[in-house]
């Protein structure tokens, strides 16, 4: 998803940092706020960042014969709402565009846009529908994860098209045909992302009750039972 | 807790089949370029040109990927050491549950 340096016409570039840094200096005070109001979010906070820049540095194999990497963004968004994955997703392409000549400068604003900002609210509202419409925790992140990954993946296409339309299918010809590069390939990485989020809350649901307890995650356990809920 | 084991079990077999199977079943075939890069291609072939390179660029594809593994294991290092310690944490309330204030 990471649209290379200089890959993106001047206007562009500008248009999709204006539009995506009001989100990331959102998310940087409610960083901010979280740490202080709940300092022991910090560790949470901590597996949050660490989640997603694992998983964005992981190059994966898929049916397609390309491969492409996850996001990771979708757990930080269930656990701490999405404008905390809007600062700690922009942190992982800033890292990524100077150390790694991925993604780029010129084209953070609209990386941001996708991985940082998109991703994570697609990927909270799929896991509040899932729990108003009765799905457990671990359904909901389930979904949550798979469609944060993908909907980054719609989103880059969807620049690229808006940036480069088709000399003959216009903007839906250029979508198309860049939906086709990413979106397909993601299919597999997107399930395999939402199966791994099962993981991590699984290890979590055990370790961090206490926090889950308190994000509003899960209901607390009836008092007598606290010491056998495991 | 045994059931709890296997469910972990499968759903790590399950996630590497996700993998494993695409390069099982195509035989090598493939070249498995990154999307990013099939995506710059594209948009080169229409005759644009970047206007801006960047700032740092990984002098060769061994320092690349030294640097990718370096992120992977800076992520990895953090989320096993939060954890870790979330579960230590958990470990020496069981074994010493907190006294009830009188």
């Amino acid at each position: 998803m990471h649209i290379a340096e200089g890959f993106l016409p001047a206007p562009h570039a500008i248009g999709w940092t204006v539009a995506a840094a009001p989100f990331v200096v959102h998310g940087a005070r409610a960083v901010v706020r979280e740490v202080r109001e709940r300092p022991e979010s910090t560790l949470l906070l901590g597996a949050a960042g660490a989640f997603t820049f694992v998983l964005s540095a992981i190059k994966l194999p898929s049916v397609t014969g390309s491969s492409s990497h996850p996001t990771g963004t979708g757990a930080g968004a269930v656990l701490f709402r999405p404008p905390v994955m809007a600062l700690l997703g922009t942190v992982v392409l800033l890292f990524q565009a100077l150390l790694l000549a991925h993604g780029g400068l010129t084209t953070l604003g609209a990386n941001a846009f996708a991985f940082a900002v998109v991703g994570p609210w697609a990927g909270y509202g799929a896991y509040r529908l899932a729990r108003s419409l009765g799905a457990g925790l671990l359904p909901g992140v389930f979904v949550a994860l798979a469609l944060a990954d993908l909907a980054t993946y719609v989103t880059t296409s969807l620049q690229l098209a808006l940036a480069f339309p088709d000399a003959a299918g216009g903007f839906a010809g250029a979508a198309a045909k860049f939906l086709g590069v990413f979106a397909l390939t993601q299919v597999p990485l997107a399930v395999a992302e939402g199966l791994l989020g099962v993981l991590l809350f699984r290890v979590l649901t055990v370790n961090a009750r206490p926090e889950l307890e308190r994000l509003g995650l899960l209901r607390p356990a009836p008092l007598a039972t606290t010491e056998e809920v495991r | 807790m045994t059931r709890r084991r296997v469910v972990t079990a499968l759903l790590v077999l399950a996630v590497v089949a996700l993998f494993a199977l695409p390069l099982v079943l195509d035989g090598g075939a493939s070249e498995y370029a990154g999307t990013d890069s099939l995506a710059t291609g594209t948009i080169e072939e229409s005759g644009y040109t970047p206007w801006f390179e960047s700032v740092f660029s990984p002098s060769s594809s061994e320092v690349e990927s030294g640097l990718f593994a370096l992120q992977a294991a800076l992520g990895g290092g953090v989320l096993g050491y939060v954890l870790g310690r979330l579960r230590g944490r958990r470990q020496a309330r069981e074994a010493n549950p907190p006294v009830e204030a009188p």
